[in-house]
């Protein structure tokens, strides 16, 4: 049994390694489709033949693209992920304060959101069409509707200009100490959480309530088994699973897309180093962002995976796809 | 209902608001900026002095345009390159899915933003890449509803009729996975209107001065405090007609039984 769960994660891991390998490629590629080259979208409206010339050179972008594309490759498992051509710096010393930066706002949600939102689920799924479920799902309804601008935006006005309990925006270095950072982390980690929040309840409370009409529960029920024992330990285990993993999905999918979130509250994570590398058109920079970011959204996914195998073992051979 | 209710009335303003609207959208409407809602301005003015209630009405339309635009494109080549990929599987399959995988990972608003950055924030372009991104997470459900269908005697049986491949797509597996498919659209229409409108607030959809929600809200939200009203009544634009979505899918999915949890695709 040891050794099949062995090889299911080795294999789980090699899959999500080569998912990996293709997203390089297929950034690359999507790089190469894109009309110009970094030369000539940096220099923009600036370009002269002169200039540009000098820059390919100086980027290599002479070289035919197979060799720019295995230069990259073996400048990234090195660690070098380029010179950023806005900040004349390599990419790296932006990268990982950056990363680290946004996966502590991701990591904050997470941690406040997924146990609320669980909770609040199996309430709503509990009290099915009464008033605690009707008002849990209208929460949902807006969180999930609202744009995280507008959410972020009223947050911004009711605790920092209306009652000044928070900053609106970070007012720190990139590279500040995370205890310093803490502050400025509040009112994102909200906004994040109100998102996450009703994408998590909704698939908590649908999932509980299935579970409920699952034929081993009923079972559970008609031999008189205590309510709160029937729930714990025969609705719920089997309802965690589907929603480990589609929660998963949306948290990978938030820390992707922390760009909006993170504009708002003009917080230094790696939402707006892309944002700004985009307004500088400085492309080996959102080359190195995406390639992160994709490789963050898989391990999210993988580690779901696994946490998936280990809570319900019948799934251990279903979920291959 | 509500959700078709709220739905058809957006859908209605944007068609009908150019008739309706009391003012030029992108000109001073006469009185001071910042104005508070009154007779003569139902929503207030903005920083510029423009009629928010006209500004609001018109602020959907270019957002509407592309997105629905965009969502029929992305169901269209994503449902179809799907169900293909279910029905012929293989190496070809394996492959694309893989593919698929990668796309998937790769943030979207970061690859919208380099798209708009570096192309340009032209319709066609916003469309374009619209389409693209929203159809490869179509593909992968369109495929798992083929899987299930594949298998069942109606497609086996064409199979042995030699019917072409193409004519069993379109004529055995499309009216089976339509209804769903339509279902998968509309959910992904509401995202793909919030990628687009955060597109805007962050400089890169619609352009000013051109009356749009998510240009409204990035304009007006600095001196929220001054004119709270040029930031909330685009917001309720936006939000009531997402919510209308989202309520109008709940209620198309519980009617054809895809309001389970295994059902839901990320």
């Amino acid at each position: 049994m040891v050794e099949l769960m062995l090889t299911l994660v080795l294999q789980r891991l090699l899959w999500s390694l080569l998912v990996f390998a293709l997203v390089a490629v297929v950034i690359f590629v999507l790089l190469e489709l894109l009309p110009g080259d970094a030369a000539t979208a940096y220099l923009g409206r600036t370009a002269t033949p002169a200039r540009t010339a000098q820059l390919r050179e100086r980027l290599g972008l002479d070289r035919p693209a197979v060799v720019r594309f295995a230069a990259w490759t073996s400048g990234v498992l090195r660690g070098d992920f380029g010179t950023s051509l806005a900040r004349r710096a390599p990419v790296a010393t932006f990268l990982w304060v950056r990363l680290r930066n946004s996966l502590l706002l991701g990591l904050l949600a997470t941690l406040i959101s997924v146990p609320l939102a669980l909770l609040l689920g199996v309430l709503a799924g509990l009290t099915r069409d009464r008033w605690p479920d009707l008002l849990l799902s209208l929460l949902a309804l807006f969180s999930i509707s609202l744009p995280e601008f507008v959410i972020g935006t009223l947050l911004i006005f009711s605790f920092s200009l209306h009652f000044t309990l928070l900053p609106a925006v970070t007012l720190v270095d990139a590279a500040a100490p995370l205890a310093e950072l803490l502050p400025y982390t509040v009112l994102p980690t909200a906004t994040l959480t109100l998102m996450l929040s009703g994408y998590l309840l909704s698939l908590m409370r649908t999932s509980i309530i299935d579970a409920l009409r699952s034929e081993h529960v009923q079972m559970a029920r008609l031999k008189g088994l205590p309510p709160l024992r029937v729930l714990l330990w025969h609705a719920l285990p089997g309802a965690l699973a589907p929603v480990v993993t589609a929660s998963a999905m949306i948290i990978a999918w938030i820390i992707g897309n922390l760009v909006v979130v993170e504009a708002v509250f003009n917080y230094p994570g790696i939402g707006t180093l892309a944002l700004n590398a985009i307004q500088d058109r400085d492309l080996p920079m959102v080359q190195a962002i995406v390639l992160v970011l994709a490789g963050c959204h898989l391990l999210i996914n993988l580690l779901a995976d696994l946490l998936t195998l280990a809570l319900n073992p019948q799934l251990r051979t279903l979920r291959m796809r | 209902m509500l959700g078709l209710l709220f739905l058809a009335v957006h859908l209605l303003l944007a068609a009908l608001s150019p008739l309706v609207v009391p003012y030029d959208p992108v000109a001073f409407a006469g009185g001071a900026a910042f104005a508070p809602p009154s007779a003569a301005h139902l929503f207030g003015t903005d920083n510029l002095g423009r009629d928010v209630f006209t500004r609001t009405l018109l602020g959907g339309r270019v957002a509407l345009l592309i997105t629905l635009a965009g969502i029929g494109l992305a169901v269209a080549w994503g449902g179809l390159l799907g169900m293909v990929l279910g029905l012929v599987g293989g190496w070809l399959d394996e492959a694309l899915m893989r593919l698929v995988d990668a796309m998937l990972a790769i943030p979207e608003t970061i690859f919208l933003l380099l798209i708009a950055g570096i192309v340009g924030t032209d319709h066609v372009v916003l469309i374009l890449a619209l389409g693209f991104l929203y159809g490869v997470g179509v593909i992968r459900i369109a495929r798992t509803a083929t899987l299930t269908l594949v298998a069942q005697d109606f497609v086996l049986a064409a199979r042995a009729r030699g019917e072409h491949q193409h004519t069993i797509v379109l004529r055995e597996l499309l009216p089976n996975v339509l209804d769903m498919l339509l279902v998968e659209g509309a959910l992904r229409w509401s995202w793909m209107l919030l990628a687009f409108s955060a597109l805007s607030f962050l400089g890169f959809g619609v352009a000013p001065p051109t009356p749009d929600w998510g240009v409204m809200i990035a304009q007006n939200r600095s001196t929220f405090g001054i004119a709270p009203w040029a930031t909330l009544f685009p917001s309720a634009a936006i939000g009531s007609l997402i919510i209308g979505i989202n309520l109008f899918v709940g209620v198309l999915a519980k009617a054809i039984g895809l309001d389970r949890v295994d059902g839901i695709t990320v």
